[in-house]
C-alpha cells in the first residue's frame, strides 16, 4: 500500500506545502505518490519529482482542470484511491474543499486539520478554535487527512521520480467554473509569507492602516494581515482577514499592531515562531501570546521600529 | 427548478462563542455540562440567506434541521424564530462524526426533495468543516463550499467562494449543497416575540434510528488537552530594545 498526496500549485510552480506533506508522510514508511490535477502541469511535475522521498508523481491534465472543482478532483481521487491506505492534503481552501467529498465517496471519515501524527493512525487536531488539543485514533481502512502543513518540516530537494499521465475523467456536468479574483498585492502571499505585519482596530482608520504598517511591511519585505474587527470597521481588505474566519499565518515573525487578541484572531497567527505584540493596552491578552511585547502608543512605536531597521 | 423552491438548512447546537470550555479532569474530554449552548454561527449565515432568499420571492419555504437530542430542539427554536417555516429534530443520542450526519441528512434531504441545502462552512466546537461535502458528495449534488456571496439564477447556484489568495465565481447547478462563509450576511437579530412565536411553532421528530444505517463513529478520541504553552512574554521598554532582542535573542532580523 502507498501514501497518495494531493499536490497544490499555481502559476505552474508547485506549493511548499507539498515538500511538508511529503516529510509527514515519511511516517507510514510507505511509498509516497504526489497527484497533480490541472492545465500545463510540466513545470509542477518537475517540481514534485525532485522531492526526496517520492516515488512517483501522477499528472492528471486537462484544460478543464486549470480551475480544478471539487467533483472532478474528488473523482479522480476516488478513481485511484482505493489503492492507497493514506490520503493527505493540506488544510488549505483547496483540501478542505476537496478531500471531504472524497472522503465521502470512500465511505471513510476525515481527519481535519491535523498538527501533529503520533502514530500512522493518531492525530493531533485543534479543536474549539484551537483552546483544545484533541488526540484522535482512526479506525478506516484508508486514512483521509488534512495537515496543517506550516507544522511539518519540508523535505529535502534533490530527487527525480518517475512522472506518469493519467488520462482525466470527463467534466463534472453539475458545477462550472466562471472566473476568478485574484488580491492585488506586490507583497508576499498572507499565506506562506515568512514575516506578517498585521494591524487591529486600534489603527482607527483605513488611511492610518496603509500610513502607519505599509512602510514597515516593506521594510521587512512582509504580508500585511488585519483583525476581522479591523476588516468589519472597514480599515482593511476582507481578504487579508486573519483568524479563525479568514486566513491561517505561521510565519518566522509576527508582528501584531493594535491588536487586542481575541480568540477569534489568535486561532488564525498561534503557531507563528516569533510574535511581536504592540499595544498601549497592558491587559490585552495578545501579550499572553506574544515572545515579545512592547506597551506604546502605535502611531509613535510602529514610526519608530521602521525607521530602526535597516 | 419551477418556480416552488424549497431550501433546506441544517444547524447544529454547539457551545456558545462567548465561552471557553474547559477539560475534564481525567482530560477524556471537554466539559459541556452546564456550558451555555447556541446554534452554531456558521449556520446562522445559512438560515439568514434562506430567510433572504424567501424574502426576494426565490424560495417559498425554508426547512431547518438538526441532529441530535430533545435538548437540541433549543436550535431549531432560534431557527424558526428566524422565519424558518417548519422545523425537523433528527433525534439521536450517538455521538455522530460528519460522515454520519451526511448520512442522516442525505435520507432527510430525499425525502423533502429541497432544491438547495444550505450549511454553516464548519461548526465552531470541533471545527470539522466537512459536513457539507460530504453530503454533497453522498447525494451526488455539486457543491459550493465557503461562499460568500449567492444569486440563483436560471436553475443554477451562482456563489463566489474562498480560495487561496482570492475568491472564485463557480455555477452549481440544483439540487446543490452550499456552505457558508460569516462573510456571506449579518444574521438578524431574533426578537423576543418572534422567540415567543416560535415556542408555538411544531416541531417535527423523527428518530434517526428509523433511517435504519451505520452512523458509529469512526474515530476514537484518545484525549483531549490544553494546546501547548507558549512562554513567558518578554516585555520590551522601547523599540531600540525590541530590535536588539529581535536581532540577537530571535535571530528574526538581520
Amino acid at each position: 500500500m502507498s501514501v497518495l498526496i494531493l499536490a497544490e500549485h499555481e502559476n505552474q510552480k508547485l506549493k511548499p506545502s507539498v515538500a511538508q506533506l511529503v516529510n509527514a508522510a515519511q511516517c507510514w514508511k510507505q511509498t509516497v505518490h504526489v497527484l497533480l490535477v490541472g492545465n500545463d502541469l510540466a513545470a509542477a511535475a518537475q517540481g514534485a519529482a525532485a522531492i526526496t522521498g517520492v516515488a512517483s508523481v501522477m499528472c492528471v491534465e486537462a484544460p478543464h482542470l486549470q480551475h480544478p472543482l471539487a467533483e472532478d478532483v474528488a473523482n479522480i481521487i476516488v478513481g485511484m484511491g482505493r489503492e492507497y491506505s493514506v490520503i493527505l492534503a493540506a488544510h488549505s481552501a483547496f483540501g478542505r474543499n476537496v478531500l471531504p467529498r472524497a472522503a465521502a465517496l470512500l465511505d471513510v471519515e476525515m481527519v481535519g486539520n491535523v498538527v501533529e501524527i503520533q502514530a500512522p493512525a493518531t492525530y493531533v487536531r485543534p479543536i474549539y478554535v484551537g483552546n483544545v488539543f484533541a488526540t484522535v485514533r482512526s479506525k478506516d481502512p484508508i486514512q483521509v487527512v488534512t495537515l496543517r502543513a506550516s507544522r511539518f518540516d519540508m523535505a529535502d530537494i534533490g530527487n527525480n521520480a518517475e512522472i506518469v499521465n493519467l488520462a482525466p475523467p470527463p467534466a463534472s456536468a453539475k458545477t462550472r467554473w466562471l472566473s476568478e479574483i485574484r488580491n492585488q498585492s506586490d507583497r508576499p502571499e498572507l499565506g506562506s509569507a515568512s514575516v506578517v505585519v498585521s494591524g487591529g482596530r486600534s489603527l482607527g482608520s483605513a488611511e492610518n492602516f496603509e500610513s502607519v504598517l505599509a512602510p514597515l511591511a516593506a521594510k521587512l519585505h512582509s504580508a500585511l494581515g488585519a483583525t476581522r474587527s479591523a476588516v468589519d470597521a472597514g480599515f482593511a481588505p476582507n481578504d487579508i482577514q486573519i483568524g479563525q474566519t479568514g486566513t491561517v499565518v505561521a510565519p518566522e515573525l509576527y508582528i501584531a499592531v493594535g491588536i487586542s487578541g481575541a480568540v477569534q484572531h489568535t486561532a488564525g497567527m498561534q503557531d507563528s515562531k516569533i510574535v511581536v505584540a504592540i499595544n498601549h493596552d497592558p491587559d490585552a491578552s495578545i501579550f499572553q501570546m506574544a515572545d515579545y511585547g512592547l506597551i506604546a502608543d502605535l502611531f509613535e512605536a510602529v514610526p519608530a521600529l521602521t525607521a530602526a531597521l535597516p | 427548478m419551477g418556480d416552488l423552491m424549497k431550501l433546506l438548512v441544517a444547524v447544529k447546537r454547539v457551545v456558545d462563542y462567548n465561552i471557553k470550555v474547559h477539560i475534564k479532569p481525567d482530560g477524556s474530554n471537554v466539559e459541556l455540562a452546564g456550558a451555555r449552548m447556541s446554534i452554531n454561527p456558521f449556520d446562522e449565515n445559512a438560515m439568514e440567506e434562506a430567510m433572504r432568499l424567501k424574502e426576494i420571492g426565490v424560495a417559498t419555504e425554508v426547512v431547518a434541521v438538526t441532529v441530535g437530542t430533545a435538548a437540541a430542539q433549543d436550535v431549531l427554536r432560534h431557527a424558526l424564530a428566524m422565519g424558518a417555516d417548519r422545523a425537523i429534530l433528527l433525534e439521536s443520542a450517538d455521538v455522530l462524526e460528519p460522515l454520519g450526519v451526511a448520512k442522516l441528512l442525505k435520507i432527510l434531504v430525499e425525502r423533502e426533495q429541497p432544491s438547495l441545502v444550505l450549511l454553516g462552512k464548519q461548526s465552531i466546537d470541533d471545527d470539522t468543516c466537512q459536513t457539507g461535502q460530504m453530503l454533497a458528495a453522498l447525494l451526488d449534488y455539486g457543491q459550493g463550499a465557503f461562499i460568500s456571496t449567492l444569486n440563483i439564477e436560471n436553475g443554477e447556484a451562482v456563489v463566489t467562494r474562498e480560495i487561496e489568495g482570492g475568491t472564485e465565481k463557480i455555477a452549481v447547478a440544483l439540487p446543490a449543497v452550499l456552505t457558508t462563509d460569516l462573510r456571506l450576511n449579518e444574521p438578524r437579530y431574533v426578537k423576543l416575540p418572534n422567540l415567543m412565536m416560535a415556542k408555538k411553532k411544531p416541531i417535527q421528530t423523527i428518530s434517526a434510528a428509523e433511517f435504519g444505517i451505520d452512523v458509529s463513529p469512526r474515530l476514537a478520541l484518545v484525549k483531549v488537552a490544553d494546546p501547548p504553552a507558549r512562554k513567558a512574554c518578554a516585555m520590551v521598554n522601547n523599540v531600540q530594545e525590541l530590535v536588539e532582542k529581535l536581532r540577537s535573542e530571535a535571530r528574526v532580523l538581520p
